[in-house]
């Protein structure tokens, strides 16, 4: 029989013991993590930033990733956007009873290569489990602290008429190959989220242009969401062109039979910039040559004061860009 | 030819002061996505009929579903905008909030395999669509037959295009000078599928894809069979659509069903303009199973009904924007993407 997690992994005793001790340090363990304390001690110097984020992906295993990998590099990538080199993590787990230790193991195993790729440490954790049918397989949640360099934080500077807005690739992959596997859809392999650590393209990119004002991961909501939270937050209108946006031909396809819009789709490995004009030549000399930037496109500018975000058609017509008005989909990240 | 060429074209031959209806969702939403409505001469109106399916369900259907699950607690599986859409008084998503079991699929064998893994519950599946869903559910009904499956029951909301499109020329509120024929609907009835109203009407009407160049293309060739005066009825989206439509497709979907009445918001009940189960299905027919006389409330202030009947734009319902938006939608014709409410305020035309 298939060992699978019980009620008795989350009460506290020996069971719970084993699985910390013989699962989840084997794969996360480190010499705070070890120590095995109500709290992981540390010490940072300088500016620091925090975030948090749950992740009930459904399914958990799914084409270019599982909520192991995505649960570390999502709260990576919140951290990198905003210029903070990430250090430490915590993880929760609420897991269902009956989830498979084989597939907890990956999970784990995904985690571990994901967090050594990003030189993160997991410092402290805790894991829950509750009866069947009160959750969904597994739930992550993740908060992340990293330190900011003085040059890298980037939110005193002005957004203004002419800064060009930026995309490091192609939009819309995390919830549109979500969706075609939930329907049971048979794709080819280039059919896959696109989830993928952003500190090592951002963090370099805002140490090499002091120009760039505006980061962040279009995750849900997608790049719509992202453009039309920028206008209202900072008072501008944005125009983007749709011809110059960046969609694989596979997502293209997807969106017409699915009825769903790849620029409210949700990303993974995206980054919205917004860099002052001057500089934007010297942003995409670095993407084209950063694996994670080389079809990125300028796709806009801001256009001055307002707060609104349009679209030029490719038939050259005009149109309000909304922000997402309903969920497409539930259960992405 | 580019866009600008049909355009040009359009404004080139265009005098007369015309109304254009589309009847399907997908134009509708194209055309908004597009802004086509903004390239075209003044004297062109386009009008959006009931083209999604969503849109047109009736507070009656949805009450009778909420009643299945709350008298006889059936589970109730179904497609994505429909829980949303409001009856008398809740959704079905409210419903879901309030612990019913409501289970949303992408694929109707989805059902089968739910019925299958859970023997000791009743679920019924809501069928919805026009012609071309009617197909896939259909043979879903065919499954759920073969592999003898006792607790799965079938609801009809199905729907035939032609006869609501009837039903809006016979009302006679709105003149109509000519017809996008809806491009997906005629892939499944042909060309053929549509002389019957052609002839009946004798107004314009072409069948159309859904590209923008395809819908202006479309609108040229409207245009110019309205102003040289000499109606005909003609297919321009050949790559999809066939003389005699999809055989196959219509053969599964008389196979399991036949023309019965429906309930359309904002048009009542039009006999022959439904699809419902026929006597070989009897025992998945939830519907023959409880009959129940639903006397639903309705909105006064919702326009839908008037909306998907062109004879009221959105921004002339006291609702629209207000209270009714994509978020809190109280009207069916806001739910989904394709409804004429949602587009219009999505693509912003407040």
């Amino acid at each position: 029989m298939e060992d699978i997690i019980l009620l008795s992994h989350g009460s506290g005793g020996e069971q719970t013991r084993k699985l910390i001790e013989e699962e989840i340090l084997k794969y996360l363990g480190n010499e705070i993590l070890e120590e095995l304390l109500d709290s992981g001690i540390f010490n940072i110097e300088g500016r620091l930033a925090f975030t948090t984020d749950s992740f009930v992906i459904s399914p958990i295993f799914f084409n270019g990733g599982d909520i192991g990998k995505l649960s570390i590099y999502g709260t990576i990538n919140d951290l990198s956007v905003m210029g903070a080199r990430p250090l430490y993590l915590s993880v929760g787990f609420i897991i269902e009873e009956g989830l498979t230790l084989n597939e907890f193991r990956r999970i784990l195993q995904s985690m571990s290569f994901a967090s050594r790729e990003c030189g993160v440490k997991v410092i402290t954790g805790d894991t829950k489990v509750v009866e069947r049918g009160k959750g969904d397989k597994i739930f992550v949640n993740t908060s992340g602290i990293g330190v900011i360099e003085r040059d890298l934080d980037w939110r005193g500077r002005k957004i203004e008429e002419g800064d060009l807005i930026i995309i490091n690739g192609g939009i819309g992959e995390h919830g549109l190959s979500l969706m075609l596997q939930r329907l049971g859809v048979k794709v080819g392999e280039e059919v896959k989220s696109d989830l993928a650590p952003l500190n090592s393209l951002t963090l370099p990119l805002l140490s090499l242009c002091h120009g760039i004002k505006f980061m962040r991961d279009p995750t849900r909501g997608g790049v719509a969401g992202v453009l039309n939270e920028i206008a209202r937050k900072y008072n501008v209108e944005i125009e983007i062109e749709e011809e110059k946006i960046p969609i694989k031909d596979w997502v293209k396809y997807a969106s017409e039979v699915l009825g769903i819009d790849p620029l409210y789709s949700a990303n993974e490995g995206k980054v919205v910039i917004i860099v002052e004009r001057g500089e934007a030549d010297k942003v995409m000399e670095f993407l084209s040559k950063h694996e994670l930037g080389k079809e990125g496109r300028i796709i806009g500018e801001v256009k001055g004061k307002g707060n609104r975000v349009y679209l030029k058609t490719r038939i050259g017509t005009k149109r309000i860009l909304d922000p997402l008005k309903k969920d497409l989909l539930p259960r992405i990240c | 030819m580019k866009v600008i060429d049909f355009v040009e074209g359009i404004k080139k031959i265009s005098k007369k002061k015309i109304n254009i209806m589309e009847f399907c969702g997908t134009h509708t939403h194209e055309i908004f996505r597009y802004g086509i409505r903004d390239i075209l001469p003044e004297n062109i109106n386009l009008l959006s009929g009931p083209g999604c399916p969503v849109c047109v369900t009736s507070e009656e259907d949805i009450d009778y579903i909420i009643f299945l699950s709350e008298k006889y607690n059936f589970g109730i599986i179904t497609f994505g905008d429909l829980i949303n859409v409001p009856g008398s008084s809740e959704s079905l998503n409210h419903l879901r909030a309030k612990g019913k079991e409501v289970i949303v699929v992408y694929s109707p064998l989805e059902a089968i395999n739910i019925a299958k893994g859970n023997k000791d519950k009743n679920y019924v599946l809501i069928g919805i669509g026009f012609e071309t869903t009617a197909p896939n559910l259909a043979y879903t009904l065919i499954k759920i037959k073969e592999e003898n499956i006792k607790n799965l029951y079938f609801l009809s909301l199905h729907k035939l295009t032609p006869p609501a499109m009837k039903a809006i020329l016979d009302r006679g509120e709105i003149r109509l000078d000519g017809i996008i024929g809806p491009g997906h609907v005629s892939t499944i009835i042909g060309r053929r599928g549509w002389e019957d109203v052609f002839n009946r009407y004798n107004i314009p009407f072409v069948i159309m894809g859904f590209k923008p160049e395809e819908i202006l293309y479309g609108i040229y060739l409207l245009v110019m069979n309205i102003e040289n005066g000499k109606p005909s009825l003609i297919n321009a989206y050949k790559k999809s659509v066939k003389e005699e439509g999809n055989e196959k497709a219509l053969e599964i979907m008389y196979k399991v069903f036949k023309k019965g009445s429906a309930h359309w918001r904002g048009l009542g009940i039009i006999e022959e303009s439904g699809l419902i189960l026929r006597d070989e299905f009897e025992d998945l027919d939830i519907k023959r199973i409880y009959p129940m006389k639903i006397e639903s409330k309705k909105n006064p202030l919702c326009k839908c009904g008037e909306v998907l009947r062109g004879v009221l734009k959105p921004i002339d319902c006291p609702l629209y924007g207000k209270v009714c938006t994509p978020e809190t939608p109280k009207g069916p014709c806001m739910v989904s993407s394709e409804g004429t409410c949602s587009a219009y305020y999505i693509y912003g035309r407040r």
